[in-house]
């Protein structure tokens, strides 16, 4: 046992102690924090006010284009064309032209600016003169205007989930925001760790110190040691990743915050308008009021301990039945080089889970969904995928409890290949021959 | 009393027989050589005495008990590939290997110290390996053999990628680890090593012990009963029980001639018979040299 945790304690340190470890650490949190204040900066950056000359020949839409913190509407009367001869220098962004028959002929309006005109503009504008002749077009047929307003609803639903622990307002889009930020965090370091288990084995076999090293340590727990090396390096990567990531998101948020306009509503204009859906993705069905309490409020919504809880489960155990047999791939070969026959079927699978994920997102109680959180080699992936979801607890226990059975397999597998492996130089392996170092006794 | 006592093992991979009902006995506090062509299976018995692989058949006894875990700490092994970690600190990779055989942290520190001042090299302990010479590498990595203070030291052609200086510095140290009461196991192919440090020797064949015991009985084992003489002159009559073998002329003028002395011959007699026909300058017995012996036993086994 003081073997394997000596074993542990070095494989941890070398990696801890790596610049490339320190800079990783650091980056991915600066890099998360930057995006998102980025987000916000841009949102917050937006709101300078442009002004817009309406010349109006119809007389039907003055008073119908209302300012707003981002549009100024002046009025004009003069003609179009010492309009025109005006708009140069008056430092106006826009001019509207509406001409007297407008109603007949509603392509005769005219949007004229010294650059091109944004797409928002365009479409606000368009929308206030469609209405306006959509209005004076019904009431014209004899719907009066109280009609009009009576008949407009605004219909907004909740999702609402019904289970044991009550009515609980739930959040699909929060729920697929977050299961696939866990299944790509599984995915990726399975990877990741997976890989430098498999490098680590191949050094030392290629340095040659494998034999002095199992000359004093068991060669299974010379595995071991390593495997849960690597797996600790990861775990602190991740706490440190959550740790510096809030510390850095509230910083961020407090120094913004000062800035951040008191009504909600402006912020998620300015939101809105750095593209369709920026702030309104992963929030279906929600009315854009207030993104951020609506965000918190999803994300509340969720069991967090039992997701965390189960993420940490599910990366330790993808992460050990993966990496055992990463590990045996390193001692079979000589060199890294050699690894690539051995790699695809072990990565074939990670890589399906991953694509399964897309589809159980959109489907999550469905029977891809349930077969491949059950079975131990998509299991970690996909079943971080269907967890914010919600998932009766059997299927998780099942889950888990086939995860573990199917980590010791692998580990038992690996260890048979890894003992011979590692004294066997100079010979190319088929697959044929790791089959008989498995049941070598 | 034997520190390893190998007891009719058997060591078989799936195409061939590494080791065959072998049987050895290392006396404690000696140097032992364990000779043996490319490939005759000293590696595959090594590697079993130091619990990497494990007999198929037949026992070790370490210190008089089957051998077991527990003897792990009490063997340094220096395998004839030398590796370490590239990319490790020298200091921390002592330390490392120092406490996977068993020694606390500070007790490696101090012996540490006493080696780094011994071979003076205190400048390397933040070296990385990979800075280092191979030979530099080679003094490194024989520290970390002995530093635990093994009663049974097993070296794999330890000198190999030494320059003499240094093969020398290693030498006194092996005999130094003797006096101090350590058995050290040879597994070599450089006869006059074996030659001068060697007290008993085993050599190994085809999977086959083919010869063991003391080096010194095993010399006497050999001898052809042949001496050589040195003179100047000529030697045309001799009584048939000395059988001249070859006679060579030297660069000086000198004969120089072997004789087989027959049933019943003694040295005495042939020098009184030589005395008066020749001028004798020196006589001998011709002692066989272990590379003499290493070849005509590994000639006369047949081949398999």
């Amino acid at each position: 046992m003081r073997n394997i945790f000596l074993v542990i304690r070095r494989e941890y340190m070398v990696r801890v102690k790596k610049k490339s470890f320190l800079i990783m650490t650091l980056l991915a949190p600066l890099l998360f924090v930057g995006f998102y204040a980025a987000v916000i900066w841009v949102a917050l950056g937006s709101v300078d006010a442009k002004t817009v000359q309406v010349l109006d020949e119809s007389g039907l839409f003055r008073n119908e284009f209302k300012d707003s913190e981002t549009l100024k509407f002046t009025y004009i009367d003069k003609s179009i064309d010492s309009a025109k001869a005006g708009f140069k220098n008056s430092g106006v962004n826009a001019l509207v032209y509406i001409p007297a028959n407008v109603i007949k002929e509603p392509k005769s309006v005219r949007i004229y600016a010294a650059k091109n005109v944004s797409l928002d503009l365009k479409s606000e504008i368009e929308k206030v003169i469609e209405k306006q002749i959509e209005d004076i077009k019904l009431s014209e047929a004899g719907i009066t205007h109280k009609i009009l307003e009576d008949s407009r609803v605004n219909v907004s639903s909740e999702t609402i989930s019904l289970n044991e622990e009550g009515e609980k307002t739930s959040s699909s889009g929060a729920a697929t925001v977050i299961g696939g930020i866990c299944a790509f965090l599984i995915y990726m370091s399975v990877f990741i760790y997976g890989t430098q288990v498999m490098r680590g084995i191949t050094e030392e076999k290629t340095s040659r110190i494998v034999e002095v090293i199992i000359s004093s340590v068991k060669p299974f727990h010379l595995m071991l040691g390593k495997i849960i090396g690597v797996a600790l390096v990861g775990l602190t990567q991740f706490v440190l990743w959550i740790l510096l990531t809030t510390a850095l998101t509230s910083a961020t948020s407090a120094i913004f915050s000062s800035k951040m306009p008191k009504d909600p509503t402006q912020m998620a204009q300015g939101m809105q308008k750095m593209g369709p859906g920026m702030a309104t993705q992963g929030m279906p069905g929600s009315n854009v009021e207030n993104p951020i309490a609506e965000v918190l409020g999803a994300v509340n919504s969720l069991n967090i301990p039992l997701i965390v809880g189960c993420f940490l489960f599910y990366y330790l155990g993808g992460y050990l039945l993966y990496s055992a047999l990463f590990g045996a791939v390193g001692a079979a070969v000589d060199n890294d080089a050699d690894t690539q026959q051995f790699m695809l079927p072990i990565t074939l699978p990670i890589i399906f889970s991953f694509v399964f994920a897309q589809f159980v997102l959109r489907d999550p109680d469905g029977t891809l969904a349930f077969w491949t959180s059950i079975i131990p080699f998509t299991s970690p992936v996909i079943m971080m995928v269907r967890i914010p979801f919600g998932v009766p607890a059997w299927e998780i226990a099942l889950s888990m409890v086939l995860l573990i059975i199917g980590f010791m397999g692998t580990t038992w597998l690996a260890a048979r290949i890894y003992r011979v492996g590692i004294l066997m130089y100079g010979k190319k392996v088929s697959y044929k021959e790791l089959a008989k170092w498995i049941f070598y006794k | 009393m034997n520190i390893i006592e190998v007891r009719n093992v058997t060591k078989e991979y799936s195409n061939h027989i590494a080791l065959d009902d072998v049987s050895i006995s290392i006396p404690k506090g000696s140097i032992f050589g364990l000779l043996g062509p490319n490939g005759a299976g000293k590696t595959s018995l090594i590697r079993i005495i130091n619990q990497i692989t494990g007999p198929d058949k037949g026992e070790i006894l370490f210190d008089g008990q089957p051998l077991n875990s527990s003897h792990i700490s009490r063997i340094g092994y220096l395998p004839e590939e030398r590796g370490l970690y590239k990319k490790m600190k020298v200091g921390e990779q002592l330390l490392y290997l120092a406490q996977l055989k068993g020694l606390s942290q500070k007790e490696a520190m101090e012996k540490l110290k006493t080696w780094f001042i011994k071979f003076d090299i205190k400048t390397w302990w933040d070296k990385s390996v990979s800075d280092l010479s191979k030979g530099m590498q080679q003094k490194v990595q024989f520290v970390s053999t002995v530093l635990h203070e093994p009663d049974l030291i097993i070296l794999d052609e330890p000198f190999s990628g030494f320059d003499p200086i240094n093969a020398n510095l290693i030498r006194d140290e092996i005999l130094e680890l003797k006096q101090k009461g350590s058995t050290i196991i040879f597994s070599t192919h450089r006869m006059e090593t074996v030659e001068e440090l060697c007290d008993n020797i085993a050599l190994i064949h085809k999977a086959k012990k083919v010869l063991d015991g003391p080096k010194k009985l095993i010399k006497e084992q050999f001898k052809t009963h042949t001496y050589f003489v040195e003179y100047k002159g000529h030697i045309d009559e001799l009584d048939p029980i000395y059988g001249i073998l070859e006679e060579k002329e030297m660069e000086d003028g000198y004969h120089r001639t072997n004789i087989h002395l027959g049933e019943g011959a003694s040295p005495n007699a042939l020098l009184l018979n030589l005395l008066s026909k020749v001028e004798i300058r020196a006589f001998g017995e011709n002692i066989p040299s272990m590379s003499d012996i290493f070849m005509r036993s590994v000639n006369e086994v047949p081949e398999a």
